[in-house]
């Protein structure tokens, strides 16, 4: 990577982030399979930078999912969308933030059109008073989750307990950063560092110690294509996919993934399991496969929080290696405990990719 | 134009979508899922562009046009400011509003994903909601998964949530009074309709085929002829 010439593109592509007052509308994807990494943005905003984050029990799906399978019609995504903005009005805020990336893609894609078809926005308003009496302003900023802990990055450095350094060498971890593709493939100006050289998440990992890893499918699709992976038939389009970006990056040996999108560190370790149960093939080191991590995890694992408060057990590619070459401190017996201790079943064991424990 | 085209150039996807295409081939190159399938972008757009209302319909009750992933890559790097995944999303909707969509393999799955995302929408206001989700129809998600799965309440307990409970938090029973807003908004603004069409298309192929309607869902759901790629 010729690191001079992605800077001047960078400077292209810098967005307007507010640090606090922020409305917070949460992803049904990360709720149900990485629930920690919400309760540690939270975490971190509030109680760590003393933040405004405000959320309601009122907000729903946007139906993003439901959209892009194609069974919710555009008129309905952007009156619920509409219902979220009026959540946001009635609340008294102005600055939007989303958990998720297919939200966020939408949001743009929304605000975007209403702009080139204004009419189209005053029937969505219509249509929201009739079904149920809201009204709403439009959001002055739109951000991603993850846009917000870019901007407070090197606050979370400076508070940092731990660097996303090899304690044995002293050399940076080598990190594959995966933006996912509804970040800013189709509004690059709405992503920090536009599409091509993204660098949300390039960003937190350089104020972190770590080095990204460049590598040729560094902008492929995880794999999800939605569809292509609801309906079991449709799978190996998924697998086929994720497969493609891990043959990719294997030869680069990196030593994490950081990711930005609800989907995709599901996809990318999930399917790690499923590629060494089919072919007997492991990436990364050992047989342990490669990690994969939301941003928040990574954030918490900088700022010392306890491993199992961040989720990193709900992982099926175990952590562990990685928190050990940081120097991670982290109970082994605690790891499948329920709340206080409280003991519950072990997972079982993958035929050929190894785990801890 | 015919009537076919004239609906989809109604579809602001459409009229955002395709401007003028110049064929370079460039949306098929990056293209994850023409990597995958027997599939090329390039050629969709032509086929609508030429505003051929026979090969319109012919597209509308095909495989291909369910072939994407609306990765919406292909928006990115068109040299014209194209999106074809937006047209694939017009294309899309036309093919179950004029109930094309059970013509195809690929298309008829859209009654599994009406009743599961669909109707998950709408019962909790969550795309996906834990307690419908079973490891017998994802193997693929390994065995922490499956763990997880099996000690739902302990895990959400224990990481934060708020599963099923009131007021704010991680998958918090969403209020009635908010799953009723969300169902005036389908019922108004055309979700209700889609899924009655998607249901009823779907009951008409059923029977059709020979099947009872639980034998008709395994079958879409899981069925591939292997002839896609």
């Amino acid at each position: 990577m010729i690191y001079e010439g992605k800077k001047r593109i960078w400077k292209d592509y810098q967005k307007e982030i507010p640090s606090d007052q922020y409305f917070y509308v949460r992803s049904c994807i990360r709720q149900n399979f990485f629930p920690g990494s919400e309760v540690t943005f939270l975490r971190i905003m509030r109680d760590e930078l003393g933040k405004v984050i405000y959320e309601t029990e009122f907000h729903t799906s946007c139906s993003g999912i439901g959209y892009h399978t194609d069974i919710v019609p555009m008129e309905t995504t952007m009156t619920v969308v509409a219902r979220q903005f009026a959540l946001m009005t009635e609340a008294g805020y102005e600055n939007y933030a989303a958990s998720c990336i297919t939200s966020f893609g939408l949001y743009c894609e929304i605000l975007e059109t209403w702009k080139h078809f204004p009419e189209l926005e005053q029937k969505i308003r219509k249509n929201l008073k009739e079904a149920t009496g809201r009204e709403f302003k439009k959001p002055k900023y739109v951000a991603h989750a993850s846009d917000i802990i870019y901007k407070v990055r090197n606050e979370i450095a400076a508070r940092g307990k731990y660097r996303l350094v090899n304690r044995h060498t002293g050399k940076p971890l080598r990190v594959v950063e995966h933006i996912g593709c509804h970040y800013a493939k189709m509004f690059p100006h709405k992503g920090v560092g536009g599409a091509e050289y993204p660098y949300v998440l390039a960003g937190m990992v350089e104020s972190w110690g770590g080095e990204v890893v460049d590598y040729p499918e560094r902008r492929h699709c995880c794999g999800f294509g939605f569809r292509q992976y609801l309906v079991r038939a449709n799978r190996g389009y998924s697998i086929a996919n994720t497969h493609k970006k891990f043959e990719s990056m294997a030869p680069f040996k990196p030593d994490m993934i950081i990711t930005n999108c609800p989907g995709c560190p599901y996809f990318l370790d999930r399917w790690q399991y499923t590629i060494a149960e089919m072919e007997d093939k492991t990436y990364g080191e050992n047989g342990y496969g490669i990690p994969v991590f939301t941003y928040e995890e990574v954030a918490g694992m900088i700022l010392g929080y306890n491993p199992w408060d961040l989720g990193l057990q709900v992982h099926q590619v175990s952590a562990e290696p990685l928190l050990d070459k940081i120097g991670i401190p982290y109970d082994p017996a605690a790891k499948y405990k329920g709340l206080n201790n409280k003991d519950i079943d072990k997972p079982g064991k993958p035929t050929y990719m190894k785990t801890v424990p | 134009m015919g009537r076919l085209y004239d609906k989809l150039s109604a579809d602001v996807r459409y009229r955002e979508g395709l401007r003028a295409c110049i064929h370079c081939g460039t949306c098929t190159a990056i293209c994850p899922a023409a990597e995958f399938y027997n599939y090329d972008p390039r050629k969709i757009v032509n086929i609508v562009q030429n505003k051929d209302e026979d090969r319109i319909e012919d597209l509308l009750k095909s495989e291909t046009i369910w072939y994407c992933g609306e990765c919406m890559s292909c928006v990115t790097r068109c040299p014209r400011d194209n999106a074809p995944g937006l047209v694939i999303i017009a294309l899309r909707s036309l093919s179950q509003d004029e109930g094309y969509f059970t013509e195809s393999e690929k298309g008829r799955q859209q009654l599994a994903l009406k009743r599961t995302i669909g109707e998950w929408i709408l019962k909790y206001g969550y795309c996906v909601y834990p307690r419908h989700l079973s490891f017998e129809l994802h193997p693929e998600a390994g065995p922490v998964w499956k763990w997880e799965q099996e000690n739902l309440d302990d895990v959400f307990e224990r990481l934060g949530g708020n599963l099923d409970g009131k007021g704010p938090g991680i998958l918090r029973k969403i209020p009635d009074e908010s799953l009723d807003e969300l169902k005036r908004i389908f019922d108004l603004t055309g979700a209700t309709e889609r899924f009655e069409k998607i249901e009823k298309a779907s009951a008409e192929k059923a029977a059709e085929m020979g099947l009872e309607d639980s034998e008709y869902f395994v079958k879409i759901y899981n069925e591939n002829s292997g002839e896609h790629s």
